[in-house]
């Protein structure tokens, strides 16, 4: 291994590991003013919006209705009800069968 | 007692691991991926997996990869790196609310491995989390992560074309399936989730900043106006109680 390399890569892992780290440490929870712990619970939801759009209507780049298509797939098949497994390998195969008929 | 104390943290173990197979599912074809363009980059195999080990961050990993083909400093890596890397602050402090109580040890452990999925994941999850649920879906997610990365370095070859391209869709539905179930139950979410998606596309598209911040500024801005127009309305409701 290159000297060089492996200390980017503990760099790397050093950097990205401080932010993971210092919260659970650092703070401990539950002590908060009441609206900031009621930001803190609406984090995951507004995250997952902004995870989700706009990067799954790029998953393939030439064909914007490729990334459409997998995410009103997934939507409905959750919207049903289904596991999180089962949205996920809904999607999938949603998605190859569409490749197949282009 | 003890015994009793044990087999409720390997249940909760087992929760977490069954949580984590889709993160597992979808992390198959991206650090497949990453295992070929770390081939491509030069990377031996050893620094591929080391990577992978060490840092456990896939969209940074592969920033690294093209700014190694850049000839960039390591310097400028590391600090893009960070940059990359800071919205996992925003979700550990979210995240730190909702775990429960243990040992320094055991959170400077799982702390390692909080990513966008194992946040979603644990964070969506109803009541606390266990510190034996984090580790199940952690330990599915890195398993999965670091072995295909040296998978794909070492066979060297992508899947074929239509099934990777169709499996870059997994970690999106991942998160829609996570999403859904708590939007079909309060309004709230529903606005949380919309304003988070067009504050993120609006920062994105419009090249206002790197994507690291981009998710950071929208999260936070979503759920700080939600949580205030929460409170206006509270207000506003006792108020017209009081006449």
């Amino acid at each position: 291994m290159k000297t060089e390399i492996v200390w980017m890569i503990l760099g790397m892992g050093l950097v990205t590991y401080i932010p993971r780290m210092i919260p659970f440490v650092l703070f401990k929870g539950k002590e908060l003013p009441p609206f900031i712990q009621g930001v803190l619970k609406n984090v995951p939801y507004a995250t997952l919006g902004a995870l989700i759009f706009p990067a799954i209507l790029f998953i393939q780049k030439e064909d914007i209705w490729y990334g459409v298509l997998g995410a009103a797939a997934a939507f409905i098949v959750a919207f049903l009800g289904a596991n999180v497994i089962v949205v996920v390998l809904g999607s999938i195969a949603v998605l190859s069968l569409y490749s197949y008929l282009m | 007692m003890s015994d009793l104390a044990i087999s409720r943290e390997s249940s909760e173990y087992k929760k977490g691991i069954q949580a984590g197979i889709s993160i597992g599912i979808g992390y198959f074809p991206i650090a497949l991926t990453f295992g070929l363009l770390a081939k491509t980059s030069g990377l031996s195999i050893y620094e591929t997996v080391l990577m992978s080990l060490i840092v456990f961050a896939g969209a940074s990993q592969y920033i690294s990869l093209s700014l190694i083909a850049y000839g960039t400093g390591i310097f400028e890596i590391i600090l893009t790196t960070f940059i990359v890397n800071i919205r996992h602050f925003l979700m550990s402090t979210s995240l730190n609310e909702k775990v429960e109580e243990d040992h320094l040890l055991n959170k400077l452990i799982y702390s390692f491995g909080i990513t966008d999925e194992t946040f979603s994941v644990v964070a969506t999850k109803e009541g606390t989390a266990a510190t034996g649920y984090l580790f199940g879906v952690i330990s599915v997610s890195y398993s999965s992560w670091v072995v295909f990365s040296g998978l794909g370095h070492l066979i060297g070859a992508s899947l074929p074309k239509t099934l990777q391209e169709s499996m870059g869709v997994a970690l999106y539905a991942m998160f829609i399936g996570l999403l859904v179930p708590s939007m079909k139950k309060s309004v709230k979410v529903v606005f949380l989730a919309i304003l988070g998606a067009i504050f993120n596309s609006i920062f994105t598209m419009g090249h206002f900043m790197a994507q690291g911040w981009a998710i950071v500024t929208a999260t936070l801005l979503s759920a700080i106006i939600i949580e205030t127009a929460e409170v206006i309305k509270m207000r506003n409701r006792s108020v017209h109680h009081e006449d």
